[in-house]
C-alpha cells in the first residue's frame, strides 16, 4: 500500500518543529525582538498561496472574487515581508560591540 | 513553467534558508548574515511560485503592482518606526499575517480548482480540514493582534477587561469552532464557512481583552506562535513545503518565547491566558502601610554625587525608560560616568518592557555596546559587589517581596537582587505600585534613594550635575 503524501508533509512539519525548538533555544535573549520581527517576515511566505490565488483569474476576468482575496493577501503579506526584513535589518545594525576592540 | 518536483526542491531550499536565518540570531555577529539568508529564501519562494504557475496573463502585471504597493508600505513603515514602538509594530505585523492566512483560505475555498483541491462544493476532505484550521487560527491571530496593537499603542486601555462568565463564553465559542469545522466537512456549506471565520475573529478579541499591559510579552509571543500555526495550516492545504517548514519554525519559536516569558514571571501560561491579572488593585492594608513608612527621596544632585563616588554602577532599565524615551539621555550619563573610570553595566530582566528583548533593542539604539548588557542570571551575583544600582522605569522585577513573602502575587518570580547594592537609586514618578499591584518594599529600604521625576528629565539633570 502506498503512503499518503499527507504523511510525508506531516513528517516535514513535525521535524521542523523540532528544528525550530533547538534553533530558537540557541537564540541569544538580547536578540529576541529581532527574532520576533524576522519570524514575522518569514511567515509571510504565505504570499505564495496569495500569488497562486491571484493568478487563477482568467484573462477576461482578472478580478474574480477569489483572485481579489488573493490580491489583498498579496498586499498584506508584502507589507510584512518588506517591513519585517527591513526593520530586522535596522535593528541588527544597531547591535555593536565595544569600540575599544577596533582601536 | 517548471515541474512540480523541481519547484518542491526550491521550496525546500527556501525553507532551509529560513532555518539558517533563525540560526544566525544565536549571536549578534552572525545575525545580519542570517537576515540575508531569510531574504534569499523569500525571493526564491516568490520566484518559484511565479514560474510554477507559468501563465503569464494580465493577472501577472497586477500581482507585481500589488506586491510593489505592499512592499513600499512595508519599507516606509520599517524606516519610519521609532524603536520604542517596536512592540505594537510586531503586533500589527502579526495581524497582517493572520489576515493574509484567512484570505488565502477563503480564496482556496472559493476557487479550489486553482489549488488542485477538487471542485466547488466538492473539496477534498483533508484540504477542507486544513484550510478551515488555517482560516480559524489566522482569524484568531488577526483580531487578537489588533487588540494587542490597540493596547500597546494606548488607543485602548491596557488594563484587563473582564466580565462574568467570560471563560465560559470562550469555552463555548472554542467548542463551536470544532463543531462548525465538523459540519463544514459534512455539508461544504458556504454559510458554515463564513460563520466559522466570524466566530474565530470573535474568539481572538475575547481572548486578548482580559490580558493586561505587562503581560503583553506573553501575548505577543503567543500571537507570534499562532501566526506560525496558521501559516502551517495553509501550507498543508497548498501542499507547500516552504510554508509548512516556516509555519513549524515560527510556531515553535513563539511557543518557546511564551514559555520563557511565563517562566520569568513565575506564572503558568494558562493563568496568563485566562487574564485579569492586576485588575483588582491590591487590598487596602498595603496602601495603609505605605503611608506610614518613611521614604528617602533625593534630587539629581544627590544622585550625581553618589554615582561619582562609586566605582561600579549597574543600570536596571524597564518599561518606564521606553515610555519616557530616556535611553539616549541614559547613554549620555553612562558616558560621563565612564570618563570618571566608573565601571557601568546593564542588567535586563526577561520581562522588562512590553516584548521579549525590548530593552536590548532600545539600548542598542542608544549605541550601548551589547557586551555591556547582561541577562538576569549572568549579572544577579554582581549586585552585592556593586556600589550603585540605578533603576530606571523598572519596578516589579526588582521587588524583594518576590523572594520573601509567599503571600505576594509575585512570589517566586525571579527578580534582580538590586537591594544588595550599597545604594539604590530609583527613578520613578510616584510611589504607586507597579503592574502587579504590589507595593515595592525596595522603596522603604535604608539604602534606597527615590528620585521622583520623569525618567528622561531626571537622567538629563543628573548628566548636568555630573560635570
Amino acid at each position: 500500500m502506498e503512503i499518503d503524501p499527507f504523511i510525508f508533509r506531516l513528517s516535514i512539519f513535525i521535524l521542523s518543529i523540532f528544528i525550530g525548538y533547538y534553533v530558537v533555544w540557541s537564540v541569544t535573549p538580547s536578540l529576541h525582538t529581532p527574532l520576533m520581527s524576522v519570524t514575522n517576515a518569514i511567515s509571510s511566505v504565505i504570499i505564495v498561496g496569495a500569488i497562486v490565488a491571484a493568478l487563477a483569474g482568467s484573462a477576461e476576468n482578472v478580478f474574480s472574487i477569489s483572485s481579489m482575496f488573493g490580491f489583498i493577501a498579496i498586499i498584506l503579506a508584502a507589507v510584512n515581508i518588506f517591513g519585517g526584513f527591513l526593520v530586522t535589518q535596522r535593528m541588527l545594525q544597531m547591535y555593536k560591540k565595544k569600540k575599544g576592540k577596533k582601536q | 513553467m517548471i515541474s512540480a518536483n523541481l519547484s518542491a526542491v526550491f521550496y525546500l531550499i527556501s525553507g532551509i534558508l529560513f532555518i539558517l536565518a533563525l540560526r544566525g540570531l544565536s549571536s549578534p555577529d552572525t545575525s545580519r548574515q542570517g537576515n540575508y539568508f531569510g531574504i534569499a529564501g523569500m525571493v526564491i519562494a516568490i520566484i518559484v511560485t511565479f514560474l510554477s504557475v507559468g501563465s503569464f496573463s494580465a493577472s501577472l502585471v497586477y500581482v507585481v503592482i500589488f506586491l510593489v504597493i505592499g512592499g513600499a508600505i512595508g519599507a516606509f513603515i520599517a524606516f519610519k518606526i521609532p524603536m520604542t514602538a517596536m512592540p505594537e509594530l510586531v503586533a500589527g505585523f502579526h495581524s497582517l499575517v493572520g489576515l493574509a492566512a484567512v484570505f488565502v483560505a477563503i480564496a482556496a475555498y472559493l476557487n479550489p480548482e486553482a489549488f488542485n483541491l477538487g471542485t466547488i462544493g466538492n473539496i477534498k476532505l483533508a484540504s477542507l480540514i486544513e484550510m478551515s484550521i488555517g482560516a480559524a487560527v489566522g482569524a484568531i491571530t488577526f483580531s487578537g493582534s489588533i487588540i494587542a496593537f490597540l493596547k500597546l499603542r494606548g488607543i485602548m486601555s491596557g488594563s484587563p477587561i473582564t466580565f462574568s462568565g467570560q471563560h465560559f463564553v470562550n469555552l463555548i465559542l472554542g467548542i463551536a469552532i470544532f463543531v462548525l469545522i465538523f459540519y463544514l466537512c459534512k455539508s461544504q456549506s458556504d454559510n458554515i464557512f463564513w460563520t466559522l471565520i466570524t466566530i474565530s475573529f470573535l474568539v481572538g478579541i475575547l481572548l486578548i481583552i482580559p490580558i493586561g499591559g505587562a503581560d503583553m510579552p506573553v501575548v505577543i509571543s503567543m500571537l507570534n506562535s499562532y501566526s506560525g500555526w496558521a501559516a502551517a495550516g495553509i501550507g498543508f492545504t497548498l501542499e507547500n513545503t516552504a510554508l509548512i517548514i516556516t509555519g513549524a519554525l515560527v510556531g515553535s519559536s513563539g511557543a518557546i518565547l511564551s514559555y520563557i516569558m511565563c517562566k520569568a514571571m513565575n506564572r503558568s501560561f494558562i493563568s496568563v491566558i485566562l487574564g485579569g491579572f492586576g485588575a483588582d488593585s491590591s487590598s487596602g492594608n498595603t496602601k495603609e502601610k505605605k503611608d506610614q513608612k518613611p521614604v528617602k527621596s533625593g534630587n539629581a544632585e544627590d544622585a550625581a554625587f553618589l554615582m561619582k563616588n562609586a566605582s561600579s554602577v549597574i543600570i536596571v532599565p524597564g518599561y518606564g525608560m521606553a515610555v519616557a524615551q530616556a535611553q539616549h539621555a541614559l547613554r549620555e550619563m553612562v558616558d560621563k560616568l565612564k570618563k570618571n573610570d566608573i565601571k557601568v553595566t546593564y542588567a535586563i530582566h526577561p520581562v522588562a518592557g512590553r516584548m521579549p528583548g525590548h530593552m536590548n533593542v532600545l539600548l542598542a539604539e542608544a549605541n550601548v555596546p551589547y557586551d555591556e548588557v547582561f541577562e538576569l542570571e549572568d549579572i544577579n551575583n554582581d549586585f552585592a559587589n556593586s556600589d550603585v544600582a540605578f533603576v530606571i522605569g523598572a519596578n516589579d522585577v526588582t521587588n524583594p517581596v518576590a523572594k520573601t513573602d509567599p503571600k505576594s502575587p509575585i512570589f517566586g518570580m525571579p527578580v534582580l537582587d538590586v537591594e544588595k547594592c550599597k545604594s539604590v537609586l530609583f527613578v520613578k514618578r510616584s510611589l504607586s505600585p507597579g503592574y502587579a499591584g504590589v507595593d515595592n518594599e525596595l522603596f522603604y529600604r535604608d539604602n534606597t534613594l527615590m528620585l521622583f521625576a520623569d525618567a528622561k528629565k531626571m537622567t538629563e539633570d543628573i548628566v548636568k550635575n555630573l560635570d
